[in-house]
C-alpha cells in the first residue's frame, strides 16, 4: 500500500500523465457502462442515413442510418478489449522468450534472439493482414495476429533485464540455497525485471489499438461487432458530403491512444525515477 | 569498411531469407483447403480424380518436407506462383507496383527526417521553453493519430474544401503532357499521401532527436567546447547534432518494415497504385498466392534495406567495426 502511494506521488508530478489517466478512466467507464445506459443497438437502422449530429442522434447516423453514438460506445469495448488482450499476450510471450534467453544465455540466447530479430524484420502489419486473411477475421484471430507481431520488443527488454540480474548477489544466494532455476527466474528475478516491462506493455496497448483500427478499416474485423476502424471505413464512402462520419471515430481513436501514451510516460517516470530528468 | 565485415553481414542474410521462406510455407499450409481445391472450386466444381490430378501437378501429394524443398527451389528462382484471381505471375504483378511504393516511401522518409530532425534540434536547443512544449505536444498528437484517418481528413481539407490538391491516384488520367508536366503532376498527387505517411515518423524522429540531443548536451566534450568559448549555435549544430543523429539513422533502418505497413493503409486511402493497393485487392479477392508473395517480397526488401543501412552506418561510425 505504501509502495503504491509512493508511486502515485511520483506519477502525479507529470501533469500530462494525470490528465491522460483521468480521460482514459472516463473512456473505460464509457465502454463498460455506456452501452447499458444508452441502449440503442449499433446495428439497428433507426433513422434516415447520414444525418448530422442532432438532439435525437447525438453524433448523427451512418451510411445506412445506424446510430453513431451507439457504434462509438460499442466500438470502445472492442478497441480496448483487443488492445489490452493483445498486449497482455504479447507481454507473456515476450517475457517468456526474453527471460529464457537472458537467464540461460549461450545457445538458448542465440537461438531465441535470432528468432526475435527475425520477427522484427518481417513487416508486421503485412504479416498481421496475411494471418487474419488466412484464418478469417474474428476477435480471436485479430487479437492473436496483433500479439504475434508485437512481442519482439518486450522480449529484447526482458532479456536485457534478466541478463543484468542473473549474476547479482541475491541470485547467487538463491542458487547457493539450492533453489531451482525456474523458481529463481519466476519468483526472484521476474518481480525486479517487471517495472520497465510494464511501461513497454502499456505503450503496446496504444500500438495495438492503432493496428486494430487499421485492420478493421481494411475490412479485417469480426463482422459481428462494431469497431472504430470499421466505422471510419463505412464513413469513408460519404467522405465528401458527410465528413463527420469518419472524423468522429477517428477522434475517439486519437484521444484513447494519446491518453494511453501519456499514462505510459507517467508510469515510466514513476517506475524509473533515474530517467526523470529529461 | 573491411571486406570481412561485408562478407559476414552478407552471410547473415541467408538465415533471414530461409526463415521468411519457412514462415511463408507454414502460412500456406495453415490455410484451409489447398490450391487444387481452390482451383477446382473456381472452375465450378470438379470430380475427385480431377482434384487428385491437380494435386499431383502441384506436387501437393508429396510428403511435407519434399514439398518444402520444391517450394524453396521455386523461391530461389523467384517463382512466386500465379495469382489465383488475375491469372498472372505474382512476381510480375509485384514488380509493376513496386516503383510507386518506393517513390511514396522514399518521399515520406525524406519528409520525416527533415521535419523530425529539425523539430528535434530546435526543441532541444530551447529546452523547457514554449517551442519545446509545442514540438512535444505536436509530436504526441501525430504519434497517436491513425495514419489512414489523417489521410482522410487531409482529403477533406485540401481536396474537398480548399480544392487545391488531388484526392487520389498517382497521375491525371487521359491528360496529354510532356515529361516535365507529368513529373509535376505526379508530384502534386504525391503531396498528400507522402505527408500522411511521413508525419507519424516525423513525430518519432523529433522525439528521438530531442532526447538524443539532450543526452549529448550533457556529455563531457560539449562542456569542454563551452569552456573553450565555442558559441551555443555552433555547439548545437557542429558538435551535438552530428552525434545525436546516429540513433536516428539506426531507427530509420529498423522502421522500414513498419513503414511498409503504414504504406498499405495510406495507399488504400489515396488509391495510390503501389504494393499496398495490390495487397488490398488481393485481400478482397482472397488471392492467397498474391498475399504471400507480397509478404515474401516485402520481407526481403526489409532485409536488404537493413543490410544497406548497416553498411552505410559502418562507414559513418567506425566504432561499429571495432565491436
Amino acid at each position: 500500500m505504501k509502495g503504491i502511494l509512493h508511486l502515485w506521488r511520483r506519477y502525479r508530478r507529470n501533469r500530462g500523465a494525470v490528465l491522460g489517466l483521468v480521460v482514459l478512466a472516463a473512456i473505460v467507464l464509457a465502454a463498460l457502462f455506456g452501452p447499458m445506459i444508452y441502449t440503442v443497438d449499433p446495428f439497428d437502422m433507426i433513422g434516415r442515413p447520414a444525418q448530422a449530429p442532432s438532439a435525437r442522434f447525438p453524433l448523427g447516423t451512418d451510411v445506412t442510418g445506424r446510430d453513431m453514438l451507439a457504434g462509438l460506445l460499442h466500438g470502445a469495448r472492442v478497441s480496448l478489449l483487443i488492445g489490452v488482450a493483445a498486449s497482455v499476450c504479447a507481454t507473456v510471450i515476450g517475457v517468456a522468450v526474453g527471460a529464457a534467453a537472458g537467464y540461460w544465455g549461450k545457445t538458448v540466447d542465440a537461438v531465441l534472439m535470432r528468432l526475435t530479430d527475425f520477427f522484427l524484420t518481417i513487416p508486421s502489419f503485412v504479416l498481421a493482414v496475411v494471418i487474419i486473411a488466412i484464418f478469417r477475421p474474428s476477435l480471436v484471430s485479430v487479437m492473436s495476429a496483433i500479439a504475434i507481431v508485437s512481442w519482439p520488443p518486450v522480449a529484447r527488454l526482458a532479456r536485457a533485464e534478466f541478463m543484468a540480474h542473473r549474476d547479482r548477489e541475491y541470485v547467487q544466494a538463491c542458487r547457493a540455497m539450492g533453489m531451482s532455476d525456474w523458481r529463481i527466474a519466476v519468483r526472484q528475478i521476474l518481480p525486479n525485471a517487471l517495472p520497465p516491462v510494464i511501461v513497454v506493455s502499456s505503450l503496446l496497448v496504444a500500438t495495438a489499438i492503432l493496428t486494430e483500427s487499421g485492420l478493421s478499416f481494411l475490412g479485417l474485423a469480426d463482422p459481428n461487432v462494431v469497431s472504430w476502424g470499421y466505422m471510419i471505413g463505412v464513413g469513408r464512402t460519404l467522405l465528401r458530403t458527410a465528413w463527420w462520419m469518419s472524423a468522429i471515430p477517428g477522434i475517439a481513436i486519437l484521444v484513447t491512444v494519446l491518453c494511453i501514451n501519456l499514462v505510459g510516460e507517467g508510469l515510466s517516470d514513476a517506475l524509473n525515477p533515474k530517467l526523470q530528468e529529461r | 569498411m573491411s571486406i570481412g565485415y561485408v562478407a559476414v553481414r552478407l552471410l547473415q542474410v541467408i538465415p533471414s531469407v530461409l526463415g521468411i521462406a519457412v514462415l511463408n510455407f507454414a502460412l500456406l499450409h495453415l490455410a484451409p483447403g489447398d490450391a487444387a481445391e481452390i482451383i477446382a472450386a473456381q472452375s465450378g466444381g470438379a470430380s475427385k480424380e480431377f482434384v487428385e490430378e491437380l494435386r499431383r501437378s502441384f506436387g501437393i501429394d508429396l510428403p511435407i518436407y519434399q514439398q518444402f524443398f520444391v517450394y524453396l527451389g521455386k523461391l530461389v528462382s523467384f517463382d512466386l506462383g500465379i495469382s489465383n484471381v488475375q491469372q498472372r505471375p505474382v512476381l510480375e504483378l509485384i514488380s509493376e507496383r513496386m516503383p510507386a511504393t518506393l517513390l511514396l516511401m522514399l518521399t515520406s522518409i525524406g519528409i520525416a527526417i527533415v521535419v523530425g530532425v529539425l523539430c528535434g534540434v530546435v526543441a532541444a536547443m530551447r529546452h523547457r521553453k514554449w517551442v519545446d512544449t509545442c514540438v512535444s505536444v505536436l509530436a504526441l498528437l501525430c504519434y497517436a493519430t491513425p495514419q489512414f484517418w489523417l489521410g482522410l481528413m487531409l482529403i477533406v481539407l485540401f481536396s474537398v474544401t480548399l480544392g487545391v490538391l488531388p484526392s487520389g491516384g498517382m497521375m491525371t488520367i487521359g491528360a496529354q503532357m510532356g515529361p516535365f508536366e507529368r513529373a509535376l503532376d505526379i508530384g502534386r498527387h504525391l503531396v498528400l499521401p507522402a505527408l500522411t505517411l511521413g508525419l507519424f515518423y516525423a513525430a518519432v524522429y523529433a522525439r528521438l532527436m530531442r532526447a538524443s540531443m539532450l543526452e549529448v548536451y550533457s556529455s563531457d566534450f560539449i562542456t569542454t567546447a563551452r569552456a573553450k568559448g565555442v558559441s551555443e549555435g555552433r555547439i548545437s549544430m557542429k558538435h551535438a547534432a552530428r552525434n545525436a543523429l546516429l540513433p536516428v539513422v539506426t531507427l530509420g533502418g529498423v522502421q522500414i518494415g513498419h513503414m511498409l505497413g503504414g504504406s498499405i493503409l495510406v495507399e488504400t486511402v489515396f488509391g495510390w497504385p503501389g504494393l499496398g493497393r495490390l495487397l488490398f485487392d488481393g485481400l478482397l479477392q482472397r488471392d492467397l498466392n498474391l498475399l504471400l508473395g507480397i509478404l515474401f517480397i516485402s520481407s526481403i526488401l526489409v532485409v536488404v534495406c537493413n543490410l544497406l543501412v548497416d553498411l552505410v552506418y559502418s562507414l559513418l561510425d567506425p566504432r561499429i567495426l571495432a565491436r
